[in-house]
């Protein structure tokens, strides 16, 4: 439904449809989903960092996560939802802004940006085919249907075993690896980004916000890549 | 000052351009850029050929008309300086400079250089104002306005519309323009009584003129001659919010 620019006063419905029409309004769905996505980065890098303690902690972790299936579905499902809306209005905000420029400069100065505002979208589609192979790999067990059998001593599912197993295939990890970079960039502009689309962000605290951004992101990529080179270094073994 | 110009010439918006090299010769470090190109100018007369179109008024900073992506860069390579004000001891002798207009979807080209820039004027209809009877001048002091909002509506008002936010953006948003004119009628009494209203129509009639989505980079505030900073843009995502949860829940 159209909101005029000349009405007065535009209709609920028109209103609330602009959320999602207008460029603002996608925005902040950009930026509330990129930044759940975030936390459940952080969160799920947390999680998984559990391995360094043994695999009792790992695999009771994992178990836990399992026994609550009203908790870990209402989070997949939650999850699903934000990772569709970012991706399409990510994708419709990039095409909206290439079709702004029909003809480009014929040697435009960059000008205040950086690689990874300049790559969001691509940083963004990679990180999605990441994300399609790594629920293949360990959660639907596409990739070795054999990972889901593994068991440990006290019969659950030794996800300790499953990860040590997986990451052991250097390609494997190696694709993890260039992942987690692309992630890194993805994060290093978007998490201060999300509060500047939020009304957050002020020259006063752009700098603070730059930094949480850098800092999270490269924290991000050092926690989740240590484990797949801790065990091709035969640390975790 | 000897100088290399390779200047985008195009008839009219539906014929594609092309650049087109010209020298400038004996070119006093003192001009403007603008001052530049006139001489460019005479020669071509001189020569009986077609002058190079571009856009100008005040040249004195104030109009926002002389816009020019200079050597890659909105109003040339000084922070804080429209096109009028940038001076050719900038350059060096012998130097190559190139030249081109804004480019964007809505700012479609007229000829060469010049920019038909009536989208912005839209944005403006659709709420850049407030509605008052005019009449005799109030008192100055009439409404007490805090300090601190006068300044920062005062530095929203600087803008000159002149379009550099749009022609530097990756996306061509006009994000800057559109905030600072939000900005700067919202912070003053005067103004906030329609400040719901005027940021809807407005962000409408923007998007309806097909400028890009703001990514918060930060080019606009880099090259813009009148230092309009992001925070206008955050003042803008925040009245916007507010007058969708007003809208919905009323
Ligand atoms: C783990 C996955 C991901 C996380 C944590 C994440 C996080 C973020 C964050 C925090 C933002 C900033 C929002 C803003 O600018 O206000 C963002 C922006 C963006 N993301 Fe993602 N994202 C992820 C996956 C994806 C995917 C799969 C795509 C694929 C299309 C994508 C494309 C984009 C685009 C195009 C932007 C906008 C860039 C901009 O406005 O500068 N992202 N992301
Ligand atoms: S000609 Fe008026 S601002 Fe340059």
């Amino acid at each position: 439904m159209a909101v005029s620019a000349q009405s007065l006063q535009p209709s609920r419905a028109g209103i609330l449809s602009l959320i999602w029409r207008s460029s603002l309004g996608k925005k902040y769905v950009m930026a509330i989903t990129g930044l759940g996505l975030f936390i459940f980065v952080i969160a799920h890098m947390l999680g998984n960092l559990q391995i360094y303690l043994g695999t009792d902690k790992i695999n009771t972790y994992a178990e836990t996560l399992k026994s609550t299936p009203a908790l870990l579905w209402t989070v997949r499902i939650v999850l699903l939802v934000i990772v569709i809306l970012h991706i399409i209005a990510g994708i419709q905000l990039a095409l909206a802004n290439r079709r702004a420029r029909p003809q480009a400069y014929s040697n435009k100065k960059v000008v205040a940006s950086t690689l990874a505002d300049r790559t969001m979208l691509i940083s963004g589609l990679i990180i999605l085919a990441f994300i399609v192979f790594h629920l293949s790999h360990f959660t639907l067990g596409f990739v070795n249907p054999q990972y889901l059998h593994y068991v440990d001593s006290m019969g659950r599912h030794d996800v300790r075993r499953m990860m040590i197993i997986g990451f052991s295939n250097p390609f494997v990890s190696v694709f993890y690896i260039v992942s987690m970079g692309l992630l890194l960039l993805h994060l290093s502009h978007g998490v201060s980004s999300c509060f500047q689309s939020l009304g957050l962000r002020s020259t006063r605290t752009i700098g603070f916000f730059d930094k949480l951004a850098k800092v999270s992101a490269l924290l991000v990529f050092l926690g989740n890549c240590s484990i797949p080179l801790a065990i091709l270094a035969g640390i975790l073994k | 000052m000897n100088l290399t110009l390779r200047v985008w010439r195009q008839k009219n918006a539906d014929t594609p351009g092309k650049f087109v090299e010209y020298r400038a010769n004996n070119i006093s470090p003192d001009m403007s850029f603008l001052e530049m190109l006139d001489v460019v100018n005479e020669e071509l007369i001189k020569r009986g050929e077609e002058q190079i179109a571009f856009d100008h008024d005040c040249r004195e900073g104030i109009c926002g008309s002389c816009g020019l992506v200079i050597n890659g860069r909105a109003h040339g390579p000084l922070a804080a300086t429209t096109t009028c004000q940038l001076h050719m001891r900038t350059f060096k002798d012998g130097d190559t400079i190139a030249v081109e207009p804004w480019r964007a979807r809505p700012f479609p080209v007229i000829k060469d250089l010049v920019v038909d820039r009536n989208a912005f004027d839209r944005i403006i209809q659709s709420g850049g104002y407030i509605s008052v009877s005019t009449g005799g001048a109030p008192d100055g002091n009439a409404i007490p306005i805090p300090k601190d909002d006068a300044d920062k509506a005062m530095d929203a008002a600087q803008c000159i519309g002149c379009g550099a936010c749009v022609a530097a953006c990756k996306n061509a948003s006009a994000m800057l323009f559109v905030a600072a004119k939000v900005s700067h009628l919202s912070l003053l009494p005067q103004g906030k009584i329609e400040q719901d209203r005027r940021v809807l129509n407005m962000v409408t009639r923007m998007d309806e003129e097909g400028f890009g989505n703001c990514t918060n980079i930060g080019s606009c505030e880099a090259v813009c001659p009148k230092q309009i900073t992001l925070d206008n843009i955050a003042r803008m995502n925040r009245l916007y919010m507010e007058a969708l949860f007003k809208g919905i829940l009323s």
